[in-house]
């Protein structure tokens, strides 16, 4: 069962999740005058797409799915306690995304910023969806994959979901941030969701893969401008 | 061509460390150089046998580190990736054990992608708990003005059984976005340089929460901007964002990571920030300082009078 | 000319009700909740065996004087509650740091919030990071009788989520015009305690407090109004008053009737 409409609620940028405070590294590159127009901010925005995107829709397709077998034992040992499902398995596989994404996230920063959205996605989860109550502290992907399991969607949708979240955070904060045309910022995104889709499908694809196998493209300057930007008196995004 | 380097330290009552297998083939050529390190450090370099690597090359280091053997591995110069006469992707495989008490110090010199090149190293470091690793990997982004090819470099680092780093970079043709401001911005040259050390293990059980050291512009002459708010804040210029210390998760490691408009200037960054004394190269008076003795926390004291 | 500084409505019990009303004839049936009242089941404390803090939002325009008011509230009532500050700055720490600054309460018990550019995104669409501030507050002080969530500086329209906070204090100030209760607005006509502040301009600025008075009289129906001059009662008596009001009657606060450990 896919639901179109249901992707549409989870992917808006006006879905209660904290994404509004955060500019994926965008608030960074401005300041440090990377970043000053549209054009900067399509180079900005297919660097992070390719390197954070990427990494974000597989670790959400593959949380997604770990997400669902739990959610589908959890049923069954509901209907029929005998039924013995082990799902230990998939629960140890989310734990063992998180620490993948972990090993995957050198700056500390980057580290807070991710668990706090995932925390802040968790909450709108519980409130929205039944997601499981247990689950708390984890990173934005596999929060992600969770919350898309618990609303009923497939892991490619988590995953486009996921990939396009890390080009549309930053695009509405080049609005504000920058005051740019926003017709031009969202042709940006027009033109970039093709490849948010490629990935998606990848991403879904290679959802099982061991998780030192799943991508891991860095972006350096994403890394080292969020330590800078952490280290700020004054900003107006939280990453 | 396909070729091979297998080198294998271990400990030795009389010298500390010697080396147990030493053998390469073109154009992977490992030579034993001197001087080696008084604390018992054996140090080799790589001379380079052939041109490359080029298009269609599948290279193969293996190294391996047993328990309180120390081991240098440097390069005599830069390698160059180029395209092969038949086209096809060149690789490199990189593989590293270290024992407990085990060291390794891995310091070659950057690679070079040239125009149309098709390139991959895949790294692949396992660490036994207590080992310690110094791991520097520099590329720089064609010759003189030349664009650069496609490069992969792909990075994994297990410490004791866990997965600290996975970390690929990725530039060229075939890396969307890869010279925008969200990954290198033009930069042409960028550097890592991975620390472990497990006299960090309880350091760094809580994150440090202030890890950034500034790189200045290219004169080196970035330091820490000390001008603390009212919070204390360690506040830096913003423009100058070129290089952080990044204390790794679930582990006693951390990446330093540098950008720069040249291969000088990101080996300047990766030094200063990383502390000199960590890398002696030439410099006798650092030789007897152990590698890695200062957390990260404290290397904030002395990341700015390196240069 | 000036008023009386003291509550001019809503002495306390009014019969809102929730139940059927007059409605205009274009107007969808509806009800409307009791204001003050927050209509969501009470949220859980993230600590353990303990309810939850009461939590008063305080919005209002820039420079109406929202974070001298939450400073001032902090003298008066930082000895006898358990108080904690959540901050919604455009620029993260500046209210934070001028609570700090003037020493009001402990550093770990305040908390500023990044609001991207939107402090009313923050307090009313995506209460999110509020949320979590406000929980963060809570596991790391322990139980705590009232949290004050303080809005950036915003417009007129601002107001803060009924998910976030049980009460909320619009400011306004003199000096931005006498006719601003009369403009509306939901800050204005809805929050549960108004507070025109900066009475001591009143002079300066040719403002009419009685105009004023009548104005969100007529605006706000029963719900209070407040005039104050935090020059002339630097502890904000009145508002003070006005929250104390809210707080359960409770044994274990602090310089409470019946001391008991807590």
């Amino acid at each position: 069962m896919t639901g179109l409409a249901t992707l549409l609620v989870l992917a808006d940028g006006r879905l209660p999740a904290g994404g509004h405070a955060h500019s994926g590294g965008l608030e960074a590159a401005v300041s440090s005058g990377r970043l000053r127009d549209l054009a900067g901010l399509s180079g900005f925005l297919r660097g992070r797409l390719a390197t954070t995107g990427r990494i974000t829709a597989a670790f959400a397709a593959a949380a997604c799915v770990a997400a669902r077998t739990v959610r589908a034992a959890d049923a069954d040992a509901d209907a029929d306690a005998d039924a013995g499902h082990d799902d230990a398995l998939d629960r140890h596989r989310l734990d063992a995304l998180d620490e993948g994404l972990d090993a995957r996230t050198p700056s500390p920063a980057l580290r807070r910023a991710s668990r706090v959205q995932g925390r802040a996605l968790l909450r709108a989860g519980r409130a929205i969806w039944s997601v499981d109550p247990a689950q708390r502290d984890r990173h934005h992907p596999v929060a992600l994959g969770i919350v898309a399991a618990a609303a009923g969607l497939p892991p490619a949708e988590a995953a486009v979901a996921g990939a396009y979240g890390t080009v549309s955070g930053p695009a509405s904060a080049a609005v504000r941030l920058l005051g740019l045309d926003p017709y031009g910022v969202h042709s940006l995104l027009a033109e970039l969701a093709g490849e948010c889709d490629r990935l998606a499908a990848l991403a879904a694809a290679r959802a099982g893969d061991p998780i030192d196998l799943l991508p891991a493209d860095s972006a350096p300057l994403l890394e080292i401008g969020a330590e800078v930007h952490a280290n700020w008196e004054v900003r107006l995004f939280a990453s | 061509m396909r070729a091979q380097a297998r080198i294998v330290a271990v400990a030795d009552p009389v010298r500390g460390t010697r080396l147990a297998a030493m053998r390469g083939e073109p154009p992977l050529l490992p030579r034993r150089t001197f001087p080696s390190d008084s604390e018992g450090e054996v140090q080799l370099h790589l001379v380079g046998g052939a041109a490359g690597p080029l298009g269609g090359d599948d290279l193969r280091i293996e190294i391996e580190v047993g328990p309180d053997a120390r081991l240098c591995v440097r390069s005599v110069a830069a390698s160059l990736a180029l395209p092969g006469p038949a086209g096809g992707q060149s690789r490199l495989h990189i593989t590293a054990r270290v024992a407990a008490g085990g060291r390794l110090r891995w310091l070659p010199e950057p690679l070079i992608g040239a125009a149309g090149c098709d390139h991959r190293t895949v790294t692949s470091i396992a660490l036994a708990e207590g080992a310690t690793l110094l791991w520097r990997e520099e590329l720089v982004c064609g010759r003189y003005a030349e664009p650069v090819g496609d490069v992969r470099i792909e990075t994994t680092l297990r410490y004791g059984g866990r997965t600290l780093l996975r970390n690929d970079l990725a530039v060229g043709p075939r890396a969307s976005g890869w010279s925008g401001p969200a990954v290198l911005d033009g930069a042409r040259a960028v550097g890592s340089l991975l620390v472990v050390d497990p006299a960090w293990s309880d350091a760094t059980s809580q994150e440090p929460t202030r890890c950034v050291w500034m790189a200045g512009p290219d004169d080196g002459s970035g330091r820490p901007d000390s001008a603390g708010g009212p919070t204390g804040v360690r506040r830096a210029a913003p423009e100058h964002s070129t290089a952080a210390v990044l204390p790794l998760a679930g582990g006693p490691a951390m990446l330093v990571n540098a950008v720069g408009a040249d291969p000088r200037a990101v080996r300047a960054r990766l030094d200063r920030l990383s502390v000199r004394r960590y890398v002696p190269e030439r410099t006798a008076r650092f030789r007897a300082i152990p590698i890695a003795r200062v957390s990260p926390a404290a290397s904030s004291a002395t990341a700015g009078d390196a240069e | 000319m000036r008023p009386d500084p003291q509550v001019q409505n809503g002495t306390g019990s009014h019969d809102h009700g929730t139940g059927p009303h007059e409605h205009a004839v274009d107007e969808v049936p509806h009800t409307h909740p009791d204001p003050g009242v927050d209509p969501h089941a009470p949220l859980t404390s993230p600590v353990p065996g303990t309810t939850r803090p009461v939590r008063v939002g305080i919005g209002g325009p820039v420079g109406s004087g929202k974070t001298a008011l939450v400073a001032a509230l902090c003298r008066a009532l930082g000895d006898e509650l358990r108080l904690a500050v959540v901050t919604n700055d455009i620029y993260t720490t500046e209210d934070a740091d001028f609570l700090l600054r003037n020493g009001v309460l402990p550093a770990d018990r305040i908390r500023a919030v990044e609001t991207g550019c939107c402090p009313h995104t923050a307090i009313r669409d995506d209460i999110s990071a509020n949320l979590d501030a406000v929980e963060d507050l809570e596991v790391s002080l322990g139980p705590l009788d009232l949290v004050l969530v303080e809005s950036g500086g915003d417009n007129l329209t601002a107001t803060f989520s009924r998910g976030l906070v049980d009460h909320q204090i619009f400011v306004v100030d003199v000096a931005g015009g006498d006719k601003v209760p009369r403009k509306g607005g939901p800050g204005v006509t809805s929050a549960d305690l108004l507070v025109i502040n900066k009475t001591d301009l009143a002079p300066l600025v040719g403002a009419d407090l009685s105009v004023m008075a009548r104005d969100s009289a007529a605006r706000r129906g029963d719900l209070p109004t407040v005039f104050l001059s935090l020059v002339d009662d630097p502890v904000a008596g009145m508002v003070a008053d006005w929250v104390r009001g809210l707080l359960p009657a409770r044994t274990d606060r602090r310089g409470g009737p019946a001391k008991l450990v807590p």
